[in-house]
């Protein structure tokens, strides 16, 4: 039925089971925009967000998303500026997953504000001296960029590619890509920073607070550091799953082991800067406050010193060893586990710098605040996930996404005919 | 009138409160609650979603009888100054809609500006700002009987105690229309300060040595304000958020309940 608009000499589901999936995922987008629009419409208290806990789940899976969705920028970078030629299999993949990613943090931010109408003061009334403000800007401005990089690849639907003019548009955009590219990292870089910066400043919280360079605390490069390892495992793992739900190989083993390396890399260097951050953190910065380093892992039902053990350990170093060597990079399970693993390592940090940041008593005489999210927040952080997965199906079923799919697929059925 | 203004000493207005006077009877927050228009609930239990710009927290020394003591702690915004010219909460705000008054010292908060990020809250350690979760519904009647002076909040915005700054503004018009730019001590006087029958609190500015909060506290401007009296305290001195509450007691627990230390660590309240 719509074959005229699938890319030529691939194969795809048929329309009805697609629809179907997509009818599935709509359902679950359905529920989000109504929760959405109750927050909306009735106001916060639709959520179990309270005064102790003004930042929770949202501001949490904000920080995760565009966390994860790093990938799109620094295979950009690696791509682009660093002259990476093989990533150019898996750009394409990185800048749809940062393009998801960015949507979703915006739309989630829409949500969390108490005035939604009034957003838009944070650029109109913009305190320079905030990091809130910095995100903001490149936030914003990163996902124009991303929208940018996006628009050519819509551009090589096979229909719409046969219309001269946006043909041209999108041969011209790539011609001029790697100045997106270079913008896209330099804001990414700042914007992933200054997420970073937003809990690191909190000088009257010891949890969060961490000293720094000139305005920006130690958070701000770990952050950035994080993103650019744990983006290029979240892409990895996500192309994966898509193989799997496809069950073809789409993209290149070569393409993945060097982006699998680099990531590798990126996450045992940010490990080690992580631990040197907590050891300073714990006998320096926490003590001068007052607060035994076990003062924040102790005395309440969830936040123990396992989830220092899981972040560090478990998401940091153990992954960062498999990934950096070829043997454990070689095995798909192995691979596979420590791509999950590093993405899993930076949404746990973002959870444990945002929500136990609220968590932890600062007064002498309060006690641990506890909080678990309604079903609402729930929904509505569901929403672009569902959002970004029926975005996902459309554009695999009707874009090149992964432009060595089809060259696998012939020399898959010149092996079978030999 | 701004360059009169320049030429008027900066005013750094702050509170000490005497722990050892509060009994706990809650008129504080009454006062503040009725003077300022805060909204509240039918079912205020849930302290964590009530308003509150003055609260009232029990401290227990934590032993058993006849060793058992406990303290009453009123608790308003602390207006920050910060040890580097930074409040917690105003460096954050992306919208500028918090601001440090430097001709009083005041943490002020433009509801009008607020979108709701709640950032603030987020950085302020003592808890003191809250987010009106709800649309403010007043019972029948009741909106008759709002100060006029003060504008309520709506949904969305965050909103703190403000040192009943229009006070300030209702005293200065006076004083102006007297041809006076410096206001006497008592002309302008926290509500929470005029509510309490046993005189814990007392309000005034800390840079005029005249001023009974400064003769109490004795804050030593060269040290970030810290103050030279061994019976007062400030509550997480040593976070650097430079409070202009200061509190006094004579009971070494209850300083020590001030602020943090580490195991076996001394501290303010050994004095």
């Amino acid at each position: 039925m719509d074959s005229a608009l699938i890319p030529e000499g691939v194969k795809r589901c048929s329309f009805g089971k697609f629809v179907f999936w997509l009818v599935v995922f709509g359902a679950v987008l359905l529920w989000g925009i109504v929760a959405m629009l109750l927050c909306w419409f009735k106001g916060l208290n639709q959520t179990n967000m309270n005064d102790a806990y003004g930042f929770a789940l949202w501001i949490w899976a904000d920080l995760a998303i565009i966390a994860i969705g790093g990938g799109a920028f620094f295979t950009g970078l690696l791509r682009y500026i660093f002259g990476k030629e093989e990533l150019k299999n898996i750009i394409n993949f990185a800048v749809l997953l940062g393009f998801i990613c960015y949507a979703s943090a915006l739309l989630i931010l829409a949500i969390d504000i108490g005035q939604p109408l009034r957003g838009w003061f944070i650029f109109w009334h913009a305190n320079v001296h905030s990091m809130l403000t910095e995100v903001a800007f490149c936030l914003s401005c990163y996902f124009a960029v991303l929208t940018i990089e996006y628009i050519p690849l819509i551009l090589e639907n096979r229909q719409i590619d046969k219309v001269p003019f946006f043909h041209n548009l999108s041969h011209n955009m790539h011609g001029i890509m790697a100045i997106f590219a270079a913008t896209g990292a330099f804001l990414s870089f700042f914007h992933q920073g200054s997420l970073g910066g937003v809990a690191g400043v909190l000088f009257g919280r010891p949890f969060a607070f961490r000293e720094g360079v000139f305005i920006w605390p130690w958070t701000f490069f770990l952050f950035t550091w994080s993103a650019a390892a744990s983006g290029p495992c979240f892409t990895i793992l996500v192309s994966w799953i898509i193989e799997k739900i496809a069950r073809k190989k789409l993209i290149k083993q070569n393409v993945i082991m060097l982006l699998a390396k680099i990531a590798g890399w990126m996450l045992a260097t940010y490990t080690i800067a992580k631990i040197i951050d907590t050891w300073y953190w714990a006998t320096v910065t926490a003590p001068a406050a007052g607060h035994n380093f076990m003062d924040f892992y102790s005395n309440n039902p969830l936040y123990g010193i396992w989830i220092l053990v899981l972040e560090i350990v478990i998401c940091g170093v153990i992954p960062s060893i498999i990934l950096i060597t070829k043997t454990g990079r070689r095995y798909s399970f192995l691979l596979i586990s420590a791509v999950f693993l590093g993405m899993l390592g930076a949404c746990v940090n973002r959870w444990v710098m945002v929500l136990q940041v609220m968590a932890v008593p600062v007064l002498t005489f309060e006690s641990w605040f506890m909080y678990f999210p309604s079903w609402q927040e729930i929904a509505t952080t569901i929403l672009p996930v569902a959002g970004g997965i029926m975005l996902i199906m459309i554009s695999y079923r009707y874009l090149p996404i992964f432009p060595q799919e089809r060259e696998i697929e012939e020399e898959k059925h010149a092996s079978i005919f030999v | 009138m701004k360059e009169q203004h320049k030429h008027t000493k900066a005013k750094k207005y702050g509170m000490v409160i005497d722990l050892d006077k509060c009994t706990g009877c809650g008129a504080c927050m009454a006062a503040c609650m009725a003077e300022n228009n805060v909204p509240f609930k039918k079912d205020e239990s849930n302290k964590l979603d009530s308003i509150t710009w003055m609260r009232v927290y029990k401290l227990t020394n934590g032993k058993k009888f006849p060793e058992a003591d406990i303290c009453y702690l009123p608790r308003p915004c602390m207006h920050c100054e910060g040890d580097h010219g930074h409040a917690p909460c105003v460096s954050v705000c992306p919208a500028t809609a918090t601001d440090y008054s430097h001709e009083t010292g005041i943490v002020s908060q433009i509801y009008t500006r607020c979108f709701g990020c709640r950032y603030c809250m987020a950085a302020c350690p003592y808890h003191a700002r809250y987010f009106n979760w709800w649309d403010p519904v007043w019972p029948d009647g009741m909106e008759k009987y709002l100060s006029p002076n003060v504008s309520p909040r709506m949904r969305g915005v965050v909103e703190k105690c403000s040192f009943c700054f229009h006070r300030h503004q209702l005293a200065m018009n006076k004083a102006y229309t007297e041809s006076r730019r410096e206001l006497k001590e008592d002309e302008y006087q926290t509500s929470c300060t005029q509510a309490c029958p046993a005189g814990a609190i007392i309000f005034g500015d800390l840079n005029n040595p005249d001023h009974a909060v400064t003769k109490i506290a004795k804050p030593d401007h060269k040290h970030g304000g810290r103050p030279i009296n061994p019976n007062a305290f400030r509550l997480l001195e040593r976070l650097g958020t430079n409070p202009k509450v200061y509190y006094l007691s004579s009971r070494r627990w209850v300083r020590r309940a001030g602020d943090n230390y580490i195991r076996d660590e001394r501290g303010q309240g050994n004095h």
